[in-house]
């Protein structure tokens, strides 16, 4: 286990170099910069609380004191994004897509470097997470749209949209508890996108509902696409980022491995060709 | 690759500058989101109250069974109310305001904690939980003003009553809030890092309802205690404060004969400033502590 360990962090999962280097860079539009990450470091301490017992039985026992090492979440990832960019963030499990996220969304903060973001920025970095279960669906909508920042008067507005494209019209006034989880999702993503942010950051969320909700889904993204807001999507499926992103990061165990064309970027993370 | 940071400036200044996520400014951004916190106090009331028939009738029902447990046991039983006219009122008066401050203090501590589902995906001044919190713990309190100021007419307050009782009431409110909430805010972030804050708290609110004199008359107090510890005592904020309520609901009632501790409203005003000060501090620790709240949820 220990040994696993330590392999694994002096040998990142290999990726080719020479593929690496062979990835082109894609040229960025001419917009403002949206989001500026600069030399980021993000580091969490590894065991987290000690209680009075823990220390009681280590001084008892002359045992030597935990390790609190520090993990390195994220290492120096540095790269912009400009208005009107789709950039897909790629990587294995554990490699800092959703860290990085949170760090973008100010949920956490970092540790070195720093980051700047500019407009409205809007986190889907879990569906439903400012739910309450004890409410219905419309109360939902008010509470959500406004913990996304929207105002009375935005929500008021946006209220039939938002309603129609969560096609959940029969069950606005029955408590989200009784949701069955594509309701919930369909409700949670559908007040997201219409909460109208100019960055989107997306976080594994878009394999929510059915296929045709699916589909609708995928139509709402490439609307946002051509109103010129910019996306940082983080998906599983290589088909949603190949749909999507023009451009593609790579994160390996916090590092940043690549930068560039969405079709190379995940040839060389799956080691096979990918095509759109 | 950074050419165009500068460029099409012009296009979209609708969009503001470059500024660093998950800055605020802590207590006062709670203002701009105040339609946010209506929202938020009415769920967690939603939540509190979830599969209830009786629902609000409750914040009625626990003070009034409080409040006659101790009228029966400490007025009648051990007879404090043969000492001094319309104990019921002297009691009732300082308890609201330890029920108060008690609940403040406790669901404020909890109150990251308990929306760590929010705290952890989506930015917000966190500031945000501690102050719903406690709006929670005034709708509560209101009722309870309510019965204490009827009772108060009945027996003729208004005979009694002038501006210096009034000052002392929003005083004695102001003062119980502030320093409830300074208090709540800061075991709020600390109990993020170790859940003992929520137990140390709890043991002050067993504690509460006899530091201050609430059943008993401060005079009391002053035969045991040096002068200083006496002052001492007078100025904790919720001492300070459930005096400010007996003078500006229950004294009025009275003949005014009965001796006040001196100088009520002047302790009331210091321990008004004590409880601001304590506010600034929880607030500059709270934003200290800010940043690693996700991460420790
Ligand atoms: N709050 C935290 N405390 C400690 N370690 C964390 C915390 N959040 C994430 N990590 C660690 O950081 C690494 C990156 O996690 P994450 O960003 O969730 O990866 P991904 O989203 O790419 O799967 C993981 O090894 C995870 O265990
Ligand atoms: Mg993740």
């Amino acid at each position: 286990m220990a040994e696993k360990a330590k392999n694994s962090t002096k040998a990142p999962k290999s990726y080719s170099a020479e593929k690496l280097a062979a990835i082109e860079s894609v040229e960025q539009p001419d917009t403002p910069v949206m989001v500026n990450v600069d030399h980021v470091t993000k580091q969490f301490r590894l065991k987290k609380t000690i209680s009075l017992k823990d220390e009681f039985v280590r001084f008892l026992l002359r045992r030597p004191v935990p390790d609190r090492g520090m993990f390195t979440a994220l290492d120096n990832v540095n790269f912009t994004i400009n208005k009107g960019e789709s950039v897909g963030l790629v990587g294995l499990n554990g490699s800092g897509k959703s860290t990085l996220l949170k760090c973008i969304s100010g949920v956490q903060k970092v540790d070195g470097g720093h980051i700047e973001t500019r407009g409205h920025v809007a986190g889907l970095l879990e569906v439903g997470a400012g739910f309450s279960n004890d409410l219905t669906g419309r109360e939902n909508v008010y509470l959500n749209g406004a913990i996304l920042g929207m105002t009375k008067e935005q929500i008021d507005n946006a209220f039939d949209d938002i309603v129609k494209f969560s096609e959940i019209e029969k069950f606005l006034d029955t408590e989200v508890r009784f949701y069955s989880s594509g309701m919930y999702m369909r409700l949670a993503f559908s007040v997201a996108v219409h909460s109208n942010p100019d960055v989107f950051l997306v976080d594994e969320v878009l394999a929510v509902g059915d296929e045709p909700f699916r589909r609708k889904c995928a139509k709402k993204i490439h609307e946002l696409k051509e109103q010129g807001k910019t996306l940082v999507i983080v998906s599983h499926s290589t088909d949603q980022v190949l749909q999507f992103c023009d451009r593609a990061i790579l994160l390996s165990h916090g590092k940043m491995m690549a930068d560039g064309n969405t079709e190379q970027v995940l040839s060389v993370m799956l080691g096979r060709e990918v095509k759109k | 690759m950074n050419g165009s940071k500068k460029q099409k400036s012009t296009e979209d200044d609708s969009l503001g500058d470059l500024t660093t996520p998950g800055q605020s400014k802590g207590l006062l951004s709670v203002f701009h989101y105040r339609y946010l916190l209506s929202l938020i106090v009415q769920k967690d009331l939603r939540v509190r109250y979830r599969g209830s028939y009786l629902g609000m009738i409750w914040t009625y029902i626990k003070p009034l069974t409080q409040f006659f447990v101790y009228y029966v046991v400490m007025g009648i039983f051990l007879g404090l109310s043969k000492r001094g006219e319309n104990y019921a009122l002297y009691l009732f008066s300082g308890m609201i305001v330890v029920n108060y401050f008690t609940e403040t203090f406790r669901v404020c501590t909890r109150s990251i904690r308990s929306n760590r589902g929010l705290v952890k995906k989506i930015y917000l001044p966190r500031e945000l939980f501690p102050v719903s919190s406690q709006r929670v713990a005034m709708v509560h309190f209101w009722p309870q003003v309510a019965i204490l100021f009827l009772f108060c007419v009945i027996n003729g307050w208004f005979y009694g009553v002038n501006w210096r009782h009034i000052v002392a009431i929003v005083l004695g409110f102001a003062t119980v809030s502030v320093f409830g909430l300074a208090l709540g805010i800061l075991f709020g972030a600390l109990n993020v890092f170790y859940q003992d804050a929520e137990n140390f708290v709890d043991v002050i609110n067993m504690l509460s309802p006899w530091l201050s004199p609430i059943m008993y008359k401060a005079s009391v107090v002053s035969a045991h205690l040096p002068d200083w510890l006496m002052h001492i005592y007078l100025l904790y904020p919720v001492t300070a404060s459930a005096e400010l309520f007996h003078y500006g609901f229950w004294y009025p009632t009275t003949d005014q004969t009965e001796a006040l501790s001196s100088h009520l409203l002047l302790n009331g005003g210091i321990g008004f400033g004590i409880a601001c000060v304590l506010l600034f501090i929880a607030e500059a620790v709270f934003k200290r502590l800010d940043g690693r709240f996700a991460q420790e949820l």
